[in-house]
């Protein structure tokens, strides 16, 4: 039986390796940074951990509610498509980094896209 | 099958079922968000038994030491006892004020004679209550001692009421209730060859000298830097016994830090910039914050922008209460 994509990827360990990278380069990013100002790091980095669980195919409990409803303030802030890219882009670049097949890469990208109207309240 | 004790009552587990999973099922609500071992929002601690590995080993080397567990991904291979972070079982006991001597103009030192036995690990803190009920927290200073003498580095604060009090008016031999420890930032000897990074500021320095004692006397090998900073050379303390250590232990560097704009009311020292600016990498590194809030949240995120991992830094922002009407 095919290894599933969670699997592929390497599991949690693979989330472990790519979460602080991730983080990085979203506290980096200067277009996207303020959002994360107010929020205090370590829960913030659980956060990243959980969505990284779920872009990776893993096990999570999120319903598209959730989403909606965690990121309802930030589109109150104007959380728009830029910041989304944004931020599907910092994915990308740390899944290149970790040396993760493109194959791979653009199965959790499907996903990560996948959440875009839940994230952004429409 | 496992049993799984809980605020005074027994939870049996079903095969094969996590621990959230038999609370929720027999009616008791635990926070949780996640469930898949992640978000760590239903932590608790196994204050008897051996949760399975794999239900602690995303979580700091700190929260492992103190048997914390996430219930979400723990399915139990024997009876546990369990709390929740909140509602732990903590020590207590009466302590007499034995000595208390200035350690510069504004932090004295205060060594409590403790009634019971209060364990602790360096870096950790206590809540120190007086007779009329007034409650503040406060860094256990240094190692523990081995005659049950408790130790405090008290700053004292404008219009600080535990503060003034500590400082002026209560006398050796009357008795303050301690309570605790809390706290994540201590010295676990998990990677004895990693770089310690300390920063501290004001009596943030307490703490940080009980964490890097604790190293050394552990056999830590990699380099241990710490960086102590205050506005002025009058609010550095321990900088003789901070110097010997350093010339006893080739991989212990101490930097007092000073911030040369004097004459801001603000304590906030440089000895992060100094700190952080002194290293390219953190990668791999082990940091320890310790004192100002301010410098502690910009120090934290530094150093993890720096490369050091989430999992690497341990913050102790020494938070004011609110001044009192």
């Amino acid at each position: 039986m095919a290894a599933n994509l969670y699997e592929q990827l390497g599991g949690a360990g693979a989330v472990d390796a790519a979460v602080d990278i991730f983080y990085r380069k979203v506290l980096s990013d200067e277009s996207i940074s303020h959002f994360f100002d107010d929020v205090d790091m370590e829960r913030q980095a659980a956060k990243q951990k959980a969505f990284l669980t779920y872009a990776f195919g893993g096990p999570n409990n999120y319903t598209g509610l959730d989403m909606r409803h965690a990121h309802a303030h930030l589109v109150a802030r104007g959380l728009n498509d830029d910041h989304f890219n944004a931020v599907a882009g910092h994915l990308q670049s740390t899944l290149a980094e970790l040396s993760v097949p493109a194959e791979l890469i653009d199965q959790v990208l499907t996903i990560a896209e996948s959440t875009r109207n839940d994230v952004l309240g429409r | 099958m496992p049993t799984i004790h809980f605020q005074g009552k027994d939870y049996p587990c079903s095969e094969n079922e996590t621990v959230l999973d038999c609370l929720t099922r027999q009616g008791e609500t635990i926070p949780s968000s996640c469930r898949s071992g992640v978000c760590q929002t239903c932590l608790m601690r196994a204050v008897s038994g051996t949760p399975p590995p794999k239900s602690q080993e995303s979580l700091k080397p700190t929260l492992t030491a103190q048997h914390y567990f996430l219930p979400c991904i723990c399915t139990p291979t024997g009876d546990l006892q369990i709390a929740l972070p909140a509602d732990d079982i903590v020590q207590r006991t009466a302590a007499t004020l034995v000595a208390r001597e200035r350690l510069n103009h504004d932090i004295v030192r205060l060594l409590l004679q403790s009634q019971q036995d209060f364990d602790f690990r360096a870096g950790q803190f206590a809540h120190l209550s007086r007779p009329d009920g007034l409650i503040r927290s406060y860094s256990l200073a240094g190692l523990p001692h081995t005659d049950g003498l408790i130790e405090f580095h008290v700053r004292r604060l404008p219009g600080g009421a535990m503060s003034t009090w500590l400082h002026e008016e209560v006398a050796v031999g009357e008795t303050v209730q301690v309570t605790g420890p809390s706290g994540n930032c201590f010295y676990t000897p998990d990677n004895p060859d990693q770089g310690l990074l300390l920063i501290g500021t004001g009596s943030g320095l307490a703490p940080l000298w009980g964490i890097l004692q604790d190293a050394l006397r552990q056999g830590h090998r990699g380099p241990i830097h710490l960086y102590h900073g205050s506005w002025n050379p009058a609010g550095l303390y321990l900088v003789n016994e901070l110097r010997q250590l350093a010339a006893r232990h080739p991989n212990f560097i101490y930097t007092p830090c000073v911030d040369a704009e004097a004459g801001s009311g603000d304590t906030l020292g440089r000895a992060d910039l100094v700190a952080l600016g002194a290293l390219a990498n953190l990668k791999g590194w082990r940091v320890f914050l310790c004192g100002h809030p301010e410098m502690v949240r910009n120090a934290r995120k530094k150093a993890f922008l720096m490369g050091a991992s989430m999992k690497d830094i341990y913050a102790d922002p020494f938070v004011l209460s609110a001044k009192a009407a």
